[in-house]
This record gives C-alpha cells, sequence and structure tokens, in this order.
C-alpha cells in the first residue's frame, strides 16, 4: 500500500526502500536546516568555553575549552546581571500566574454588569505595543501616581509593568469556561466559600493551561528589552540581556566574556523549552488563531 | 452586596496593574504628543505641531520606508523558509520530532541573545565565521552589518532566521488539518508532487498563511531589539527604523514631544491594521 503511505505528508514521503534517493535527499536537507537553525547557538556554547586569543574566529568546537570566559565575565558583574534576570523572570511571573488566575476567574465564572466591558479593556491592552508607549511608562514609573514614588532603578520597576499580561488572561479565561459549573454547584451546596472553592477546585483544574501560560510568561519575560532599558538607573539595575550590549561596547571586555554572558541568557530559555516543549506548542497554535 | 463585589475583587489586581502601566502612559503619550515638553520649566501646548514636524522629518520618512521594508522582507522571507522546513518536516518519525525541536530554538532564543550571536557571526573581516563559511562557496568576503548597502539586509536575513521556525510551527498545524484523503484523490488522478502542493496543500493552507502574514507585518512594524542589538540603527543610520528612530528622539535628544507623536502615530498604524484584519475575519467567519 505505496500510495496510501505516500498520502501522508503534502510532498508524499515514502518510507520504500525504493525510493532510497529522495530519502537521501531529505536526510541530507534535514541536516542542514539543524546546521542552519542550531549552528549559530552552538557556537555560543563553544565560544563561551574556548580561551580563544583570536575570537573572530568562532568554531562550533572550543579549541582551546576553558572557564576562564566565565571567571572574566564574574569580574564584569554577569552573576549581578544574571540575579538581576532571574528575580524579575521569577517575580514577575509568580505576580502574572496570579493576577490572570484571580482575573480569569472573574470572567470565566461569574456574571456581572460591566463583564463585556472589562473584556474589552483587557483585549485591547493586547493590542497596545509595550513599544509604544515605552517612553510614557518610563515617566509613569518614574513617579507613580497618587504614591509619587519612584521605581526608577528598582527590580519592582520591572516586575509590576509586566504582572498583568493580556495573553495570559485570554488564554486562562478561555480554558475556565470549559470547566462544568456543576463541580462548582456541588461545593457550594456543601457549604465552601468563594476563596475555597477558587483554591481547592477551579485551580487544580486549571493546571495544564497554567503550563501554557507560564511558559509563555517566561518566555515573554526573558525576552524585556527595552522595559527593563528604560527603568534602569545606572548599569547595575541591567538584566543579563541589557548587560550584553553594554559588554560589547566596552573594549576592555572580549567576545569571549560576551558569549559567556549569552550562554548564561540562553539556558534559561532553552531549559524552559525543552522541559515544557508540549506546553509551549500548544500554546503557539492556541494563541495565534484565538489572537 | 457581598456577592457583586466578588468578581471585581478578583479583578482589582489587574485592572489597578493595567490602568497604571498600560492606560495611564497611552493617555499620557497621546497627551505629551501635543506638547512641547521641558523638564522643570513646564510644558507648552504646541498642538499638532510635533505630528508636522515628524513626518516632514526626513529621517522620519526614511526610517518608515525602511520599517515596511524589513517587516516585509521579514514576513515574507520567514514565511516561505517556513514553509520549506513545514513540507521537509512533515510526519510522525520520532526522528523528524528531533529536527523539528532542534530547528525551533532560535524562536526560543532571546532576541539580545540572538543578536549577540549573528554580530560575531557577521564579522566583517575574511576570516569571520560566516565569511569563512563563504569563502569554501568561492564568495565574499562580505560586509553585512558594517556597511550602508548590506546592513538592512544582514539585519532582516536575521529576523527571518528567527522567525521561519515559528511559521514551521504554524503550518505544521495546518499541514495536520488536512484530509488525507484529498492526498489519496490526488494520487489515483497522477498528479505530479507538484501540482498537489499547487492545487491542494496550498490553498487549504489559505487561512493559517493569512493570519501569519497579517501578525507577522504588524508585529514586523514595532521591530525594536533586533535592529537595536545588531546595529543600534546604523552605520550611517542606514537600519534606521520607526522605533529606533523614537527611541533615539526621546532618550538621546530629549524630545519626549516628538518621540511620543512618533509613537501614537504607530499605535495608530497598528491598531487599524489589527482592526481591519479582525472585521475581515469575522465577516469571512460569517460566510
Amino acid at each position: 500500500m505505496s500510495v496510501s503511505g505516500r498520502s501522508d505528508t503534502a510532498l508524499g514521503w515514502s518510507n520504500d526502500r525504493s525510493a532510497w534517493f529522495s530519502k537521501a535527499v531529505r536526510v541530507l536537507l534535514c541536516v542542514s536546516a539543524v546546521l542552519v537553525f542550531c549552528g549559530p547557538l552552538l557556537t555560543i556554547f563553544s565560544g563561551a568555553f574556548d580561551d580563544n586569543p583570536d575570537p573572530t574566529k568562532l568554531s562550533v568546537v572550543p579549541d582551546n575549552p576553558s572557564l576562564a570566559n566565565f571567571a572574566a565575565a564574574g569580574r564584569n558583574h554577569i552573576w549581578d546581571y544574571l540575579l538581576n534576570s532571574l528575580v524579575i523572570a521569577g517575580g514577575a511571573l509568580l505576580l502574572q500566574l496570579a493576577v490572570s488566575v484571580f482575573a480569569a476567574y472573574a470572567l470565566a465564572r461569574k456574571k456581572f454588569r460591566g463583564q463585556a466591558v472589562v473584556l474589552l479593556a483587557v483585549l485591547t491592552t493586547m493590542m497596545l505595543p509595550e513599544e509604544v508607549i515605552a517612553i510614557p511608562l518610563s515617566l509613569v514609573i518614574g513617579d507613580l501616581p497618587v504614591l509619587h514614588v519612584s521605581l526608577r532603578g528598582t527590580l519592582l520597576g520591572v516586575i509590576l509593568p509586566l504582572g498583568a499580561w493580556g495573553f495570559s488572561i485570554f488564554v486562562m479565561t478561555e480554558f475556565m469556561k470549559d470547566i462544568p459549573v456543576e463541580i462548582e454547584e456541588a461545593a457550594t451546596v456543601d457549604g465552601a466559600g468563594e476563596l475555597r472553592i477558587f483554591a481547592r477546585i477551579i485551580l487544580p483544574l486549571c493546571k495544564p493551561a497554567l503550563g501554557v501560560v507560564a511558559v509563555f510568561g517566561f518566555t515573554m519575560i526573558w525576552e524585556q528589552y527595552l522595559l527593563p532599558l528604560i527603568v534602569a538607573d545606572d548599569p547595575s539595575d541591567y538584566t543579563l540581556t541589557v548587560a550584553l550590549l553594554s559588554l560589547r561596547s566596552d573594549d576592555q571586555v572580549g567576545p569571549g566574556i560576551v558569549l559567556a554572558g549569552a550562554l548564561l541568557a540562553l539556558v534559561p530559555s532553552l531549559l524552559v523549552y525543552l522541559g515544557l516543549q508540549k506546553s509551549f506548542l500548544r500554546g503557539i497554535t492556541t494563541g495565534a488563531i484565538k489572537g | 452586596m457581598r456577592a457583586r463585589a466578588v468578581p471585581w475583587l478578583f479583578l482589582l489586581p489587574a485592572l489597578l496593574l493595567f490602568a497604571v502601566f498600560k492606560y495611564l502612559p497611552m493617555a499620557e503619550g497621546i497627551r505629551l504628543s501635543l506638547f512641547q515638553v521641558r523638564p522643570f520649566l513646564g510644558d507648552i501646548f504646541v498642538g499638532l505641531d510635533n505630528y508636522t514636524r515628524l513626518v516632514t522629518d526626513e529621517r522620519f520618512q526614511d526610517a518608515i520606508g525602511r520599517t515596511v521594508l524589513l517587516a516585509a522582507g521579514q514576513t515574507f522571507g520567514s514565511m516561505i523558509i517556513g514553509f520549506g522546513l513545514a513540507l521537509l518536516l512533515e510526519g510522525h518519525a520520532r526522528s523528524l520530532w528531533f529536527v523539528r525541536s532542534a530547528v525551533f530554538l532560535p524562536v526560543v532564543a532571546a532576541t539580545a541573545v540572538i543578536g549577540e550571536i549573528w554580530r560575531l557571526l557577521y564579522y566583517p573581516a575574511p576570516e569571520g565565521f560566516l565569511n569563512t563559511a563563504l569563502d569554501f562557496f568561492g564568495l565574499g568576503p562580505w560586509t553585512f552589518l558594517d556597511h550602508p548597502d548590506t546592513a538592512l539586509w544582514s539585519v532582516m536575513a536575521v529576523g527571518v532566521w528567527k522567525g521561519a521556525p515559528y511559521d514551521m510551527v504554524l503550518i505544521l498545524a495546518g499541514l495536520a488539518g488536512i484530509d488525507r484523503q484529498q492526498y489519496e484523490a490526488a494520487a489515483i488522478d497522477g498528479t505530479s508532487t507538484w501540482q498537489r502542493v499547487r492545487y491542494v496543500t496550498l490553498p487549504a493552507l489559505r487561512p493559517v498563511v493569512t493570519i501569519l502574514l497579517t501578525l507577522a507585518a504588524i508585529r514586523g512594524m514595532r521591530v525594536f531589539t533586533e535592529v537595536y542589538v545588531l546595529t543600534g540603527g546604523g552605520p550611517a543610520g542606514s537600519t534606521d527604523v520607526w522605533m529606533t528612530r523614537v527611541f533615539t528622539t526621546a532618550f538621546e535628544r530629549n524630545e519626549i514631544g516628538i518621540a511620543s507623536a512618533g509613537s501614537v502615530l504607530l499605535f495608530l498604524l497598528t491598531f487599524v491594521m489589527t482592526v481591519i484584519v479582525q472585521v475581515y475575519r469575522r465577516a469571512k467567519e460569517k460566510v
């Protein structure tokens, strides 16, 4: 039944032994694709561990393996930048998750006046590109309304603006809508209070959606560039990704050190992606089609 | 009374954060765009002056042109290469799954990291990584980011490299949704592979492709990080785009009013694009 086998894919890739030529072509193309898309990332690894006197010659395997770049990067405060990044990622992600599940609970499980307006307000923020509000946002962060406190130069100044994210509220809301009402009603009859229902019944059922929202939240926060840049008062406030540029422009710092920093900034993304790959791919398909 | 407050209590954190960090800055941005902003001296209302100064500014006009070119190039480039990757990597074999995961990595990595690595790969001397590779094929050495004629194309290539695997995932999802019987029917009719892709696969993918193209085009208009880390808008302003222009105007030349006008215009443009796409999609779904 080679006909049905060949109908599995658009190009009709075949598993027949007789089709060795097309198979060889496919393997060759796959290898080139991996080289083109992963090769550049591999050079970060080799470059970061390479004690290479001529840093323009990157290779896929280090010539002279050493940890010298990391030691030198440490003298350029790389660990402080990494710590900034990790604190921001952890804090903003926790806040984002909490804010999203609370808001989604109200939007998905309650009926109240003004619901449509709130939903619209949330969706509108998704059409409001961060880049566009960067300048006035930097002024707001410098002088918070009512409180008149400045968050400039603080990690909180980066964390709070990332705390509420339309995408994750939206994904959580859509997911919570699908939980049957009967579960909640049974609990209400048993006399469980609002917070109890939320924490003990709804939240545990949302685990799959939490995975999607967490993985996207992390990627979105780690990707932040303009925000930490405008909040920073002084280079010591930089996140690791922002610090890479200032490290590169420093004549005293060689590419080896920049690559060590780039590697440290890359590894958390890789770990999150490899660990939660399924959530990631599910989120992309739903997010793009609904957003 | 108490029951009525419950949903609002749950919404409070989100609404508060949105109000302070999204809506207030938006309103403030619109207000500032109408003023000549002078710290400590008091702002002067100038009406639409900032807007006229902006749109008549030649450097800004050039930046808009480059933004459109960059957005279009990255959008279509990613789409075409993503489509090729999807066709190549479609299938259930475990080895293909592995290749797909590997190819997807550029999407996950932060733009700033990607910028640093490509700056080194693009090293313009003959002994640079990419120039060594080009030399193997008898080409180069190329100047890449170092010359006004090649810098924008080099930035675009990085965008395509990061965008193509993302498009691939969505096109793969689209390919998986195609009814296999259509392929079998095509095979019985004796069509060539090319005809099959052209007349069965491509029409079936049209909805996915439309969404991808429009979302990418909208995102492309606000490109900042890639350009900022790769070239900072140089050399000689040859890669200066809308947002890098706004950033320079605001934080280096301290012309907050004009920069705000640039932001508001960009917002209006992306907003109108989004609304048109949404309305178009709703209308299509109803048919």
